[in-house]
């Protein structure tokens, strides 16, 4: 059963400004999927018409079977959303903010608390503060209690951890680990290419285009080259030299070290070693490395 | 019902959170109430005069002694030209120039009749106008005194003559404040509807709540209803407040029925309330609602007759001030409280807010659309 689906979906802002270009996916229930993108590549466009915020140009989405356009009703008494901007009542305490919420889904607290328990324990000790006094990653965890309140089929939760410390990062994803084992399907949008191994699914998407859907570690094992790290003593002239070379794929900088895959399969690298001393280049270090996501995705662009 | 509940009561503790919005609803009215009907008095007084006086009789002397003991009057030059006196007219010294021909005295006994000059610097229209008019009373009063004094009075009066005996009926001795206080209370009751309401719903939607708001199941008249009864209420509040201040400060006791008085702002309250719901539905940021709204407010309190009388205005707007909804308010008001109109003599103006406050609502939950 499949809790989201679309088909060919198309959201042009303005006249021509195309936001989401002609995107299907389907996911199933009980997943995590993800949509990864840089900014701007329309996962917030496409988050808005799932939860039925914005009406499509084009094509149709449904999510728990309910058209996103005719059946706009059913979806929202049955999705949790959590925009990438906070949006609860800054001006409200922690515990009103959630009975509030709670109270227009026409639901208690009570009934669904041990879907947020875990969440919630780390917010009781602040529950009369004010949530706009709340930090970052608190912030956060409010927000997700209020969209889980009501038991949502579909959790759709846009760029969740952008701007929140890498500790606090890392506790969200294991947070959604747990409710997926509560069969609660989660949408979930973020920047990071590192988080992108969290979901069960992805789809990489640019200029509201998509590039690929498959589970992470399919993507990862789809890479068709072999891919280097190669480090030497001048990261800038190394990066022009490697794009010189005739025998490379393609090359980039991925932190410290430069990125390189070769055209011929059976490519000796030490052949590149010494390509690289003529150049100049001292403390040359070439090493096989593991295929990430984020070369995955500079791949498909 | 319920949800309707819990929107009122998170709406009120919003409201009950935000000193600055508790802070003008106590505090507008009072100082509106207290120092604008004592600083805007339309009573004109120490108006300058400058006097040129070309005889120099007791005449002459007896009539500038009468202009400056009438009290609205202070003379600021005594000249003997008119030049003269003019410069202190360019110098804005003075208002009025009174010019007292030679041979005043003279030509008065003798020829039973005489000219006087006045000239007045109309740059301040009112000043002016009031000015002239009150010095040509003095003028009148003068001659009145002359003539007693010359004229043998007859039995009966020789030409038959009209005198007017005006009496003001619901404000007997014309008090500036009477006419005022209601029309300023009129304004502040639109000012809490129209502004708190816009910018409430506008704040959701800069903040980003709406969009919170927007998935849940809640129905869009709940919402609107969650939003309008509040402001509704503190417009009610901010009323009352302004009946008691009257009645402290101005001893202005509303002569009509008070129930009456409150049925009438219950439904301008709809009115002006749905008017800031529907300004907020085509504002994004509370800058914009602010300035919309500015300029909506500006032309309902200059075009209300709160100042200047609507029937003095020219047709054509007369035409917009029946699209004012204040200037039903501030002439309900002032039947009401200071003549005792019925229900009866306001169910013209009754009908035409109940519409504004129909069209205005429906208006604003047509437009307020959940999805972009």
């Amino acid at each position: 059963m499949e809790a989201v689906i679309v088909k060919n979906l198309v959201k042009i802002y303005g006249k021509d400004k195309t936001a989401v270009d002609d995107v299907s996916f389907r996911i199933n229930q009980g997943e995590i999927f993800g949509l990864i993108g840089p900014d701007g590549a329309g996962k917030t466009s496409i988050f808005r018409v799932l939860t039925t915020l914005l009406l499509p140009d084009g094509g149709s989405a449904s999510v728990d079977g309910f058209d996103v356009v005719k059946d706009y009703k059913q979806i929202r008494s049955k999705v949790g959303y959590m925009p990438g901007k906070f949006s609860l009542y800054q001006d409200l305490s922690v515990e009103e903010n959630l009975n509030f919420f709670a109270t227009i889904f026409n639901t208690t607290v009570k009934e669904n608390y041990h879907l947020i328990k875990n969440i919630y324990i780390q917010l009781e000790p602040f529950k009369s503060r004010k949530a706009g006094q709340l930090s970052g990653g608190m912030k956060q965890k409010l927000a997700l209690c209020c969209a889980l309140i009501h038991k949502p089929t579909v959790l759709f939760l846009d760029e969740p951890t952008t701007g929140v410390d890498p500790v606090s990062r890392k506790e969200f994803w294991e947070m959604l680990k747990q409710l997926k084992s509560q069969q609660i399907t989660i949408v979930v949008s973020t920047p990071y290419m590192d988080e992108a191994n969290m979901c069960d699914r992805i789809a990489l998407i640019q200029s509201g285009k998509l590039l690929s859907i498959d589970s992470p570690k399919n993507i990862i094992t789809s890479y068709p080259e072999q891919l280097y790290a190669v480090k030497a003593n001048n990261m800038h002239v190394l990066l022009k030299v490697l794009r010189k070379y005739e025998q490379v794929m393609s090359s980039y900088a991925f932190g410290e070290f430069a990125h390189v895959s070769f055209k011929d399969p059976g490519f000796n690298p030490d052949q590149a070693i010494t390509y690289l001393k003529d150049q100049g280049l001292s403390d040359i270090e070439l090493k096989k490395t593991a295929v990430t996501i984020e070369d995955c995705f500079i791949k498909l662009l | 019902m319920r949800t309707i509940k819990f929107l009122l009561q998170k709406e009120f503790r919003q409201i009950f959170r935000n000193r600055s919005i508790l802070g003008m609803v106590i505090f507008m009215p009072i100082v509106q109430l207290i120092v604008l009907p004592l600083a805007a008095n339309y009573e004109v007084k120490n108006i300058s005069v400058a006097v040129i006086d070309n005889d120099h009789s007791s005449f002459s002397r007896k009539l500038i002694a009468k202009v400056t003991s009438s009290g609205y009057f202070r003379l600021t030059g005594y000249n003997f030209s008119f030049n003269q006196a003019y410069q202190l007219i360019e110098r804005d010294k003075a208002d009025l120039i009174l010019e007292i021909p030679q041979n005043f005295e003279r030509n008065l006994i003798r020829e039973n009749e005489q000219k006087l000059f006045v000239a007045v610097n109309a740059i301040n229209g009112t000043k002016a106008n009031l000015g002239s008019v009150y010095l040509m009373n003095v003028i009148q009063d003068f001659n009145g005194e002359v003539r007693l004094q010359f004229i043998q009075s007859h039995r009966f009066n020789q030409q038959p003559i009209i005198d007017v005996a005006a009496s003001n009926w619901y404000n007997p001795m014309l008090d500036y404040h009477i006419f005022m206080v209601p029309g300023i209370l009129a304004t502040l009751v639109t000012m809490i509807g129209c502004f708190l309401t816009a910018l409430n719903i506008v704040k959701e939607k800069e903040v980003g709540t709406i969009e919170q708001i927007n998935v849940t199941p809640i129905k869009k008249h709940h919402f609107i209803l969650g939003k309008l009864i509040p402001f509704w209420i503190l417009g009610n509040v901010v009323f009352t407040l302004g009946l008691i201040i009257a009645w402290l400060v101005y001893g202005i006791v509303p002569v009509g029925n008070l129930l009456l008085l409150y049925g009438f702002i219950t439904v301008y309250l709809l009115a002006v309330s749905g008017f800031g719901l529907l300004i907020s539905t085509f504002c994004e940021s509370q800058q914009q609602a602010m300035f919309v709204m500015f300029f909506f407010i500006m032309i309902f309190i200059l075009m209300g007759g709160l100042f200047t009388s609507v029937d003095s205005m020219p047709d054509w707007a007369k035409i917009v001030t029946r699209f004012n909804p204040v200037s039903y308010l501030i002439e309900v008001m002032r039947m009401i409280i200071l003549k005792g109109s019925g229900l009866k003599n306001v169910l013209p103006q009754l009908g035409i807010i109940s519409l504004f406050a129909i069209i205005f609502n429906g208006w604003a939950i047509f437009n307020y659309k959940k999805t972009g």
